[in-house]
């Protein structure tokens, strides 16, 4: 039998995954990471992106996190995750407008402070839609 | 008929009374659901966060954070959460009993005591309070609290706590049990105990920080804060409609009786009253 780590998937408003996995990834700070069973302690912050849990070869859940914390012991995975939903359950529309809403702001602002929030905004709806299409690639 | 009027309007009034504690208990039955799913979806991630941050307080961390580092107290924080309503039986006087105890307690140690409150309830008791200072407040934060509304109180604590004016702090809130049952809870937040552990959490060990140590634990941790002051106040919130609802029908059930033994007292009056006039007329129509 393949060795196993218990994921625990939290956002602020529910539970979304809590069982075995063979790996997880995840975008953290410095880069994306692959976390497999018995891996050293580690707790970095999460960028907007997706986090996969693959439980094993056939059977993988993909979600989008918008950022967080992630803590990892030899046995367990924790993910804090800021928001988070289920690739599939992730609106296509509404990213896309929300896209669309973020650029057109960038593009006529110039106060800094607006700035940031619509570019953190901007890059949230890129990584939801990447996020889905990845998800849709595979067959989900 | 002129017999026992006072009595019926003295149901009468309780009748209305007891109508309004009973559509109150309506009322706090159906924002009690609410407020408990509420408190339900944000119980895992607090219980998580509460767990990484005992992880961490084992970790040999080369950094050490001034949250994890016990120190000399002279001076305690409290947050008090209550709730902004009355009518909720004991629930808020039971907490301040219990915050009371632990104040006479500090003050024989010469301990000196900072309140931010949350609610009005809690606001208007300590602030008259002798034995402690009021130095933060929010109030009216409705049935749907948001995490915004309390970061203030909570960086006025924190502030002070980084700036060595308080020691150490406590939060006060009630906590739910069931809907019958809620427990009123005084516990240490900061600085962050190390319970005991697995026993392989106990050798030595330190985690892999991205970006550093400092950066990711001044967040996780401050976050952590929020996060359990946020689980106390939507708690607190689901005990208050869960005790307001006990204590409404209580009240319902109460009038209840007590309008049964109006209605007793005044039947027999009335009784009385038709006898009398029964045996008035009799003993007229013998003497004629």
């Amino acid at each position: 039998m393949t060795m196993t780590v218990h994921v625990d998937i939290v956002s602020a408003e529910s539970q979304l995954f809590s069982g075995l996995a063979e790996m997880v990834f995840a975008h953290a700070e410095l880069g994306e990471v692959g976390i497999a069973p018995r891996h050293a302690p580690f707790i970095s912050k999460l960028r907007p992106g997706e986090v996969r849990v693959k439980v094993n070869d056939t059977e993988s859940y993909p979600f989008f996190v918008s950022g967080g914390i992630i803590e990892v012991q030899p046995h367990t995975v924790t993910i804090l995750a800021d928001t988070a939903i289920r690739a599939k359950d992730i609106d296509e529309a509404a990213a896309l407008e929300a896209k669309l809403r973020a650029e057109e702001f960038l593009a006529n602002t110039s106060n800094k402070m607006d700035y940031a929030s619509a570019q953190a905004e901007l890059l949230n709806a890129i990584m939801q839609l990447r996020t889905l299409e990845r998800h849709r690639r595979r067959g989900g | 008929m002129a017999v026992g009027k006072e009595i019926r309007t003295k149901i009468a009034s309780i009748k209305n009374t007891q109508k309004i504690t009973r559509a109150m208990e309506m009322v706090a039955a159906s924002k009690m659901r609410k407020t408990q799913s509420r408190m339900l979806a944000t119980r895992p991630y607090s219980k998580k966060i509460g767990q990484i941050i005992r992880h961490l307080a084992h970790a040999n961390a080369e950094y050490k954070h001034p949250y994890l580092v016990e120190r000399e107290t002279k001076r305690i924080g409290v947050i008090v959460v209550s709730s902004d309503r009355g009518l909720c039986g004991g629930l808020n006087s039971n907490l301040f009993r219990l915050i009371v105890k632990q104040f006479k307690q500090w003050d024989e140690q010469s301990l000196e005591v900072d309140v931010c409150t949350i609610g009005n309830k809690a606001t208007s008791f300590f602030g008259v309070l002798k034995k402690c200072t009021l130095v933060g407040q929010v109030t009216k934060l409705g049935d749907t609290p948001h995490l915004r509304d309390i970061i203030g109180v909570i960086k006025i604590m924190l502030e002070a706590y980084e700036a060595g004016k308080i020691d150490a702090l406590y939060l006060a809130s009630n906590g739910f049990v069931n809907t019958m049952t809620q427990e009123p809870t005084l516990e240490q937040v900061l600085p962050v105990v190390a319970d005991e552990l697995e026993p392989e959490l106990k050798k030595h060990w330190d985690y892999l920080y991205e970006p550093d140590a400092k950066e990711v634990l001044d967040e996780l941790l401050v976050r952590y804060i929020e996060s359990i002051v946020y689980q106390g106040l939507v708690e607190n919130n689901a005990c208050e409609q869960a005790a307001r609802m006990v204590a409404m029908k209580s009240a319902s059930d109460n009038a209840g009786n007590l309008i049964k033994e109006l209605q007793l007292v005044y039947n027999k009056a009335r009784q009385a009253a038709i006898t009398q006039e029964i045996s008035e007329i009799v003993a007229g129509a013998a003497a004629v």
